[in-house]
């Protein structure tokens, strides 16, 4: 397990399997993202209370969803950065944080768009919304600390550090319907138990969430091989590798 | 594991947990600014200020609803099942807007009583279902008021 832990640090190993798995990951995550919003935008059926307004949940949901777990992806890349300063880690950190910045503006947007026709209102200032707003601000955070401190290793460790000192918000995000009076609804998806919606509006609801985390997959391999080449610009392989014509 | 490691994770774990805990103290201690609105039974029970802008959530009451012919005036009633508040506003209600259903009114309460709100937002449930199924699912509780009904009737008959 070790071994395989030691191996993942190595950017060039990386480099070679990211390269092969990204077709895959492209592939089926345009697959199941465009079967999941066609069927959920298309097909399903309407809603009882909101009518076809309900149906930007299709966008609102995944987007939100994976705006939350590039954080904590990020937080675990970071205890790496920080406790066995694997590079690698870093370099994750680095390509993620402008995509779960776009998807965690993204939700924001879709949410206000939904609310004004069914709540009456862009914007509140309810829990829900605010640590969302928080979550965009630290993601603007780590992208700004990140650019600030010109020595890698440094920025590196300081983005580290405030990568998981913005952890704390997830769970307030998550619970916050639950812990407080908040014009959001509560989740629809429980851990525990089934969702509390008709099973012809779930299933290409989740269809898109599991499409686009495969298309962050493909997007994060390809940020992370192009900051991996950059970082690794003097070594041999990148060398050889662009004299090759990048095969 | 490295002893070295093991410190820097130690380090880290400590970090975390200080921060979630000194969070977790905070927001608790916030606890009442971050709620959005006062439900209608802490507004009964005197909890909630008087002449101060405020929200207050809840159900429409059914049957509560009455609306003024000649202006948009509506008065409402907001209940969550133990207490009810009544509730004036004057403008236009947002779609979902309707008895049963939860709002968050944004207004002062009054000397009587009465909140008057200057803003009515519409709060949805997190369930979803084709209208189909929405009047299945009513008919059918429908049916079990019913058929509770015709017992009490049958019961009551009996003596």
């Amino acid at each position: 397990m070790w071994q395989f832990f030691h191996k993942l640090g190595s950017p060039k190993w990386f480099y070679g399997i990211a390269t092969r798995f990204m077709p895959w990951l492209l592939a089926s995550g345009l697959l199941l993202l465009v079967a999941g919003i066609v069927w959920g935008l298309a097909f399903a059926p309407k809603d009882y209370l909101q009518g076809n307004s309900y149906r930007i949940i299709f966008i609102h949901v995944p987007a939100a969803f994976l705006a939350q777990s590039i954080y904590i992806m990020m937080a675990f890349s970071a205890v790496v950065t920080l406790v066995w300063r694997m590079k690698l880690a870093d370099v994750f950190v680095k390509a993620v944080a402008p995509v779960g910045l776009v998807f965690t503006f993204l939700s924001l947007f879709t949410g206000a768009v939904w609310g004004k026709p069914t709540w009456g209102t862009w914007w509140v200032w309810d829990a829900r919304l605010t640590s969302m707003l928080i979550l965009l601000f630290l993601y603007g955070g780590v992208i700004a600390l990140d650019r600030a401190i010109n020595d890698e290793k440094s920025a590196a460790r300081a983005v580290a550090v405030l990568v998981l000192v913005g952890v704390v918000n997830i769970p307030i995000i998550k619970y916050s319907v639950d812990w407080w009076n908040t014009l959001h609804q509560p989740a629809t998806f429980k851990l525990t138990e089934k969702p509390s919606m008709a099973v012809e509006m779930w299933v290409p609801l989740v269809l898109a969430i599991l499409g686009l985390y495969l298309l962050f997959g493909w997007l994060a391999c390809l940020r992370m091989k192009t900051e991996i080449l950059i970082r690794e610009q003097r070594t041999r392989w990148v060398r050889d590798l662009v004299l090759a014509g990048g095969k | 594991m490295h002893p070295i490691r093991k410190k820097r994770l130690t380090i880290v774990l400590f970090l975390v947990a200080g921060l979630a805990i000194a969070v977790g103290l905070t927001t608790y201690a916030l606890r009442q600014n971050i709620n959005l609105f006062y439900d209608p039974t802490e507004i009964a029970a005197g909890n909630a200020p008087v002449d101060v802008r405020i929200r207050a959530g809840g159900m429409v009451e059914a049957g509560s609803v009455v609306r003024d012919t000649e202006t948009l005036k509506v008065e409402f009633k907001v209940t969550d099942f133990s207490a009810s508040v009544p509730v004036e506003y004057v403008g236009i209600l947002p779609d979902l807007f309707a008895e049963g259903q939860g709002v968050v009114a944004m207004g002062r309460l009054n000397n009587e009583g009465v909140f008057v709100a200057d803003q009515v937002l519409a709060k949805h449930d997190e369930n979803y279902m084709p209208p189909e199924v929405a009047d299945a699912l009513e008919k059918s509780s429908k049916a079990q008021n019913k058929a509770a009904d015709v017992d009490k009737a049958a019961e009551t008959t009996a003596y």
